[in-house]
């Protein structure tokens, strides 16, 4: 592979694009949200059930999208299952981070790390954020968010 | 003003003598030589043209048209100059019906607010078609907005060819203007402008041709296609950017009233009332892009020194080598397939998005287009996110296709595993 085309296309890349986690629509789901990216056109809506207590209790997304956001997309997910609002929202503010280029402990992040390569192509960045401009709009209040 | 003639004698067409005329070629980008497969989007520039506007910003250079002294005359001569060259590349009548303009989106937003608003009124109709670019779409939708006019689409079939029958049958007496593409800037489609131009006149509608993406590789005679307006853009034609072109024929230009105000476009001005310029300088309010103008007018030469005709096929062999290459690639579609095609490949892959094929490919120093091309409503009709998109110009050769073909090879492998 050229040079930096490894630190984005990581494995686990490949496995989430090919296999997202937890696709489809949920039922029952009290949060939703739609994410678009007007550079490329594509969309993300995902789904969210929040308890009482403000905990994710199921997560579901659809959409379609490039290897990147679908798998960021689908980490996402997983990481956020038994969260509260406040844990995911921390946890949005550091993937955010990472993706500006800040300094991070890129450990805290578990899986998402293998997302850090895309920090170095600018122009994919949006496409990492995407799922997460929209879970960010779900904990608000729902919604349509663009990366814009 | 009359149009004038620029360079008689064509030059023979050599692709390796080309390509030194064009300086941004030959650089490495991520460590590969750089193959730019990006030109619907944005051409390079040949040294005259980069030379023209180092000239005129070095010397000759002055604001036009109303200075009395040396540099303005000489300014205002190379600027008019530009305009008569521009006239005399596409066949136009008569220099006064070549309006400077910021790119075709400009042209097409004057035509939309001038023409559009003065003809245009409620129930009335303005035909698009299926292939446009948003610059063809949105400022019809804005007019149709403020007026009440409605837009209609022309159909377009799975293969990127507009539906004639289903246009003839939106044609009425209720359509004002027929606003198309002459190549589509998505899938390089080559629509059939005389048959479409000659059934708008039939039921009295005008014409507005968007050439951004054809000028440079066929000869347009605006005469003979009987076209109202031909809008094109001088980036995507080597030459600089923030200069286009809008062509009207002159009677209608006369009679539109002018969009945007200020300087240059007037004759007299009080508090009471002004009146207006005549044409070329009614619709160029302001100071103009002049030495974006002269270099236009350096892209147009440079151009017009070649057998054009060598060109036309040299690239159209290019996309033939392309197209077949590409298309025997499994798990490799190529979309937009009519027989009569310029200059573009659009492509997708079953296993990889345009985005991750763009970046990929960029990283073995390969630029290409990955998207919707600013053509959402085509691709939503073709049931696609969007595409990959080689687009050739004339400094590219045979063996830049086949890198591309490698590099798309190596995508395939990579998502494959």
């Amino acid at each position: 592979m050229s040079d930096g085309l490894q630190d984005l296309y990581q494995e686990v890349i490949f496995d989430h694009n090919r296999n997202p986690r937890h696709a489809g629509r949920l039922e029952g789901a009290n949060r939703s949200a739609q994410g678009f990216n007007p550079l490329c056109g594509d969309k993300v809506t995902l789904y969210l059930h929040l308890d009482d207590a403000g905990v994710i209790r199921d997560i579901r997304f659809e959409g379609s999208g490039c290897a990147i956001s679908v798998a960021s997309t689908s980490l996402m997910t997983d990481a956020l299952i038994g969260k509260t609002v406040q844990e995911a929202q921390a946890l949005f503010a550091r993937f955010h981070d990472m993706m500006m280029g800040a300094d991070v402990d890129e450990e805290n992040l578990g899986k998402l790390q293998a997302l850090s390569g895309v920090k170095e192509f600018p122009s994919r960045i949006k496409c990492a954020t995407l799922g997460w401009h929209a879970l960010h709009a779900a904990l608000k209040e729902g919604g349509q968010v663009s990366t814009e | 003003m009359n149009a004038k003639n620029s360079v008689p004698v064509a030059r023979a067409f050599d692709v390796e003598a080309v390509r030194r005329d064009f300086p941004a070629l030959h650089q490495q980008v991520h460590g590969h030589p750089l193959v730019y497969l990006d030109n619907a989007a944005s051409a390079h520039k040949p040294r005259a043209v980069i030379d023209t506007i180092t000239h005129y910003y070095s010397t000759d250079y002055s604001n036009v048209h109303r200075g009395l002294h040396y540099l303005s005359e000489r300014c205002s001569q190379a600027y008019e100059d530009a305009r008569g060259k521009v006239a005399s590349f596409i066949h136009a009548k008569d220099a006064r019906e070549i309006i400077f303009v910021r790119g075709t989106t400009e042209a097409i937003n004057l035509v939309a607010n001038t023409y559009g608003r003065k003809h245009v009124r409620a129930g009335d109709e303005i035909l698009i078609s299926a292939l446009e670019h948003h610059s063809n779409i949105v400022p019809w939708q804005m007019l149709c907005e403020q007026t009440g006019g409605v837009l209609k689409v022309v159909p377009v079939s799975d293969a990127g060819e507009l539906d004639l029958e289903a246009f003839e049958h939106l044609l009425s007496s209720r359509t004002r203007l027929v606003a198309v593409t002459h190549v589509s800037n998505a899938l390089g489609t080559i629509n059939p402008l005389r048959r479409i131009i000659d059934a708008a006149h039939a039921v009295g509608a005008r014409v507005l041709i968007d050439g951004a993406q054809a000028v440079h590789h066929m000869p347009v005679d605006v005469q003979d296609l009987d076209c109202d307006f031909y809008a094109f853009s001088g980036h995507k034609m080597y030459g600089p950017t923030g200069i286009g072109v809008l062509y009207g024929k002159a009677a209608l230009l006369e009679a539109m009233p002018p969009w945007q105000g200020g300087g240059e476009m007037i004759r007299e001005v009080s508090f009471e009332r002004s009146t207006y310029a005549d044409i070329p300088f009614k619709f160029e309010a302001g100071t103009p892009h002049i030495v974006g103008a002269i270099g236009l007018g350096a892209a147009v030469d440079y151009i017009s020194s070649f057998d054009r005709a060598a060109v036309a096929r040299h690239e159209h062999e290019l996309m033939t080598y392309a197209t077949e290459l590409l298309g025997s690639l499994p798990g490799l579609r190529i979309v937009g397939t009519v027989a009569n095609k310029a200059s573009i490949v659009s492509f997708v892959l079953d296993d990889a998005h345009p985005h991750d094929v763009g970046t990929i490919l960029d990283r073995y120093g390969i630029a290409v287009r990955a998207g919707h091309h600013c053509t959402m409503p085509l691709m939503n009709r073709l049931c696609l996110g969007g595409t990959t998109r080689a687009s050739f110009a004339m400094y590219n050769t045979r063996s830049e296709v086949e890198r591309l073909v490698a590099g798309v090879g190596k995508v395939m492998e990579m998502f494959r595993r």
